[in-house]
């Protein structure tokens, strides 16, 4: 694939097919491995591109039909009385009572989930992310549930979420950076916010996307339903590195999630006696 | 049109012979006065269109340029190296912080040095005030000033090429802290701003007074031509949406130079180290006050665009437009509605129910007056007897286009579709519809249809066809792949898309466009030679070449200082073509 793609100076119809059987994300929307709400964004998308489909072509024809119909002719001269539209009436008030109904049935009714139905209790994994140029930072509260205090003064390169590890609490924090670990078919909310500048937290094949933005949290909230390695990408602009600000999202089985935070524990209090 | 010539053949010889008649300067001008620092609004307006394709073109070259990163990210350009330098260039590749200026250069020049200047500066200076018969603008001096404070805007952006950090690189949007973090290029980014704004707001003030006070006898405003309410609505969209991001530059540049925390909140962590400024700011208030003009912003890139194509719509159907009043109550409603609607460009901030509710709502019906707007112009098409000109064809292909550039608002407009799609390529793709294809092809149309009029010559038909239809290809070559990388996922802005998934398995098509992109510009060449040659040797054409009806074909072509001999009465509306009983197809609105 790699060497095909270097060599297509030109572009070949083949070139066109083979790129799009061969890879995971193809020219259309990317698998969805998410829950109800990102089968609620592409049940819109779908449905929005349909009636703009169907608008484009219909008025496209009568568009092109009276290109032919009304063009420049010897004998025939235009008319100058104006027509009666009653149809073009019809159509507006069909746009509308369409678009009425893609706001309040398909649109509001997802967004309210996506921003005000924030999953509580004690199966949802909540996961701190701290933005910073040019990568993401998670913090896990660790077995204790509870995330310690973070400081700005802390911020290093060897703490760079600034976590006070003289707090109880925070005692088995974990933190990684641009690998996100989630566990399959548990709902999941990312306490989002960023040290510096804007980015925007987007992860595809959940379609979920916030911006970052320093000094407010913000909450993004999915389940994944099925396991596998998938990117996270950053999809504001947030300076030269910009484009290499890539996370991997792991979503794992209950079994592999438990094991993987076990090990990170583990590894966080072996720094921490180091430290001492 | 013999008629129409015969009331007016002696003005030309006339109106050179005493220009003092309109209390105007003197006919010995010398010729800085005349041509560089001009009160005439049509060498302001010919200055202001020449100095915006320039920078248009400009703008373009950015562009190629991008292009040529994203489609092969991995292939080196190793002549590069010596002509654009270690900082820009290394071992044959772009370096990211060049691809960043480029970006952010790219937006600033197309959107505040060439389209708004050649729309409203260009078209409307030349046009508005021949189309209402007046004179002149209301402030001639104003006028100049107009032109003299976008000048040195332009070339502030200009030079920031040249300096050692390099031009702005935070994007046209220039979102803070980002922005307030940044090179110096982005303090001259923000003077540059400050000057282009100020000559917008010097011209919008004129053409409100203008087109109030200046109206020939007889021409009600219900019998103003398209153009002028199209300009007119712009001009007031231009007056009350500028100041709010004049006022925002000057506070970012305040946080920039003088140590303040407008748009700074506080405990800012940048690349290690504690940020040492005030804090308590808020990143989100320069988005409102940014996004408060540029979705007015927006419409100034439409309205005038709109403006220009029905007039070449109206003159080449040969009947009157559909729904004359419908358009000019439209324009009116979207006009307004445009400043309600800015924060739809901010759904993705931590937006609650609330806001997003009220915000997605007004941005479906502010497309309601843009689907009227494009249905009376297409029922226009009916019972006409369609005359395929140049101008006809760029004008006809503006609306298929603007189509596309707006039902794509569609699902970016639902927040729940904007989840996936903001920020992506689908963003790109949608607005650079509404204004490459688009609003530029109406520039074209515009450029095809009143050369004419500035020149006394007509711009070739052949090279004007040969200039048309490899553009309409290679324009959809360039923005219709960006809506399946969108859907796929591709983010906006990356120097490399092919570090992601996403990225990589659209890179054919990234490639598809940025051919598309540089065949795009080699279809211009028939253009920018038909149009240097045509100014001198191009067929020379009457007063009146078009059998237009407008009040800007009665004056001679070019027109003298003072436009008119004698002021012109108007007796009718603007489009009254094909009138039963006439003698002849047209029947101009100056003669009784």
């Amino acid at each position: 694939m790699n060497d095909l793609r270097e060599r297509v100076f030109i572009i070949t119809p083949a070139a066109i097919w083979e790129t799009e059987v061969d890879v995971h994300y193809g020219w259309w929307l990317p698998p969805n491995i998410g829950g109800d709400n990102a089968q609620g964004v592409d049940r819109l998308i779908y449905v929005v591109h349909f009636f703009m489909a169907v608008l484009f072509v219909g008025w496209g024809a009568l568009f092109a039909y009276c290109l032919v119909r009304f063009r420049d002719r010897t004998g025939i001269s235009a008319a100058y009385e104006e027509i009666k539209a009653k149809p073009s009436k019809y159509a507006e008030i069909g746009v509308i009572v369409f678009e009425v109904f893609l706001l309040v049935a398909l649109s509001m009714p997802i967004w309210a989930s996506v921003k005000t139905k924030i999953p509580t209790g004690s199966d949802v994994v909540t996961v701190r992310c701290v933005a910073e140029q040019f990568a993401w930072n998670f913090h896990y509260a660790g077995k204790d549930g509870e995330f310690g205090t973070t400081k700005a003064t802390l911020v290093g390169t060897e703490n760079p979420l600034g976590i006070d590890r003289s707090d109880p609490k925070a005692k088995d924090d974990i933190a990684v950076i641009n690998t996100l670990h989630i566990p399959i078919n548990k709902p999941v909310v990312i306490r989002g916010t960023s040290k510096d500048v804007i980015h925007s937290f987007f992860i595809p094949v959940l379609r979920a996307k916030s911006d970052l933005i320093p000094g407010m949290t913000v909450p993004i909230w999915f389940e994944a339903k099925k396991t596998g390695t998938f990117d996270i990408q950053c999809a504001q602009l947030c300076g030269n590195n910009h484009f290499k600000m890539k996370g991997q999202l792991f979503v794992d089985s209950s079994e592999n999630f438990s094991k993987w935070l076990d090990e990170q524990a583990a590894s966080a209090g072996g720094e921490e006696e180091e430290e001492e | 049109m013999a008629e129409s010539h015969a009331h007016h053949a002696h003005e030309p010889q006339d109106a050179h012979g005493h220009g003092g008649d309109h209390g105007h300067g003197h006919p010995e001008l010398p010729f800085w006065r005349k041509y560089i620092f001009s009160i005439d609004h049509k060498v302001i307006g010919v200055q202001y269109a020449v100095s915006a394709l320039v920078f248009l073109f400009f703008g373009f070259c950015l562009m190629a340029l991008m292009r040529y990163q994203l489609a092969y990210p991995s292939t080196p350009l190793n002549f590069l190296n010596g002509i654009f330098g270690e900082r820009r260039w290394q071992s044959g590749f772009m370096t990211p912080d060049f691809y960043n200026e480029l970006g952010a250069m790219h937006g600033t020049i197309m959107v505040f040095l060439a389209i708004v200047p050649v729309l409203v500066g260009g078209f409307g200076n030349f046009v508005l005030p021949l189309q209402i018969g007046a004179p002149d603008m209301a402030f001639p001096k104003l006028n100049m000033m107009s032109y003299w404070v976008y000048v040195p805007g332009g070339l502030i952006m200009l030079a920031s090429f040249f300096t050692q950090q390099g031009a702005a690189a935070s994007g046209w949007t220039a979102y803070a802290p980002l922005s307030v973090i940044a090179k110096n290029g982005e303090t001259l980014w923000l003077l540059g701003m400050v000057f282009l704004i100020t000559s917008s707001l010097l011209g919008s003030i004129n053409f409100i007074v203008t087109v109030a006070h200046m109206r020939a006898r007889g021409l009600s405003m219900f019998r103003l031509p398209f153009f002028v309410w199209a300009q007119l609505v712009t001009s007031f969209l231009l007056l009350l949406a500028f100041p709010p991001l004049e006022a925002a530059a000057v506070l970012q540049l305040m946080d920039r130079v003088a140590g303040t925390s407008f748009f700074l909140p506080s405990g800012l962590v940048v690349s290690g180290s504690a940020l040492q400024v005030a804090g308590g700011g808020n990143p989100l208030l320069w988005q409102h006050l940014f996004w408060f003009l540029a979705h007015p912003e927006v419409y100034v890139l439409i309205l005038p665009a709109l403006g220009i194509v029905s007039e070449v719509i109206a003159n080449n159907i040969r009947k009157p437009l559909w729904g004359y009043r419908t358009l000019v109550y439209s324009t009116i409603f979207l006009g307004f509605m445009s400043f309600v609607v800015w924060a739809h460009h901010m759904f993705m901030t931590g937006m609650g129910t609330t806001m997003s509710t009220f915000f997605q709502a007004t941005t479906m019906i502010i497309s309601i007056p843009s689907v009227i707007i494009l249905t009376c112009l297409l029922l226009s098409l009916w019972g006409a007897r369609i005359r395929y000109t140049v101008p006809m064809l760029f004008a006809l292909a503006f609306l298929p286009m603007f189509g596309i550039g707006g039902l794509t608002g569609l699902p970016l407009g639902l927040t729940t579709s904007d989840i996936h799609l903001h920020d992506t390529y689908y963003v790109i793709g949608h607005f650079h519809y509404v204004v490459a294809p688009g609003t530029i092809f109406a520039v074209f149309a515009g450029i095809y249809y009143w050369f004419p009029k500035v020149t006394g010559r007509k711009l070739n038909d052949f090279l004007g066809k040969l200039h048309f239809w490899p553009s309409l290809i290679f324009i959809n070559m360039v923005f219709m792949p960006m809506f399946f990388q969108g859907m796929a996922g591709v983010s906006r802005r990356l120097y490399d898309q092919t570090q992601y998934h996403s990225g990589s398995g659209v890179h054919t098509l990234t490639q598809i466009s940025s051919w598309g992109a540089w065949l795009l510009g080699l279809a211009q060449l028939p253009f920018i030679y038909n149009f240097f040659a045509s100014i001198f040797v191009g067929q020379k054409v009457s007063d009146n070449p078009w059998n237009a009806t407008t009040l800007e074909w009665a004056a001679p072509s070019p027109p003298p200082h003072g436009n008119f001999a004698a002021e012109p009465v108007v007796h009718r509306g603007p489009y009254e073509y094909s009138v039963p009983g006439a003698a002849q197809d047209f029947s101009p609105q100056h003669i009784a």
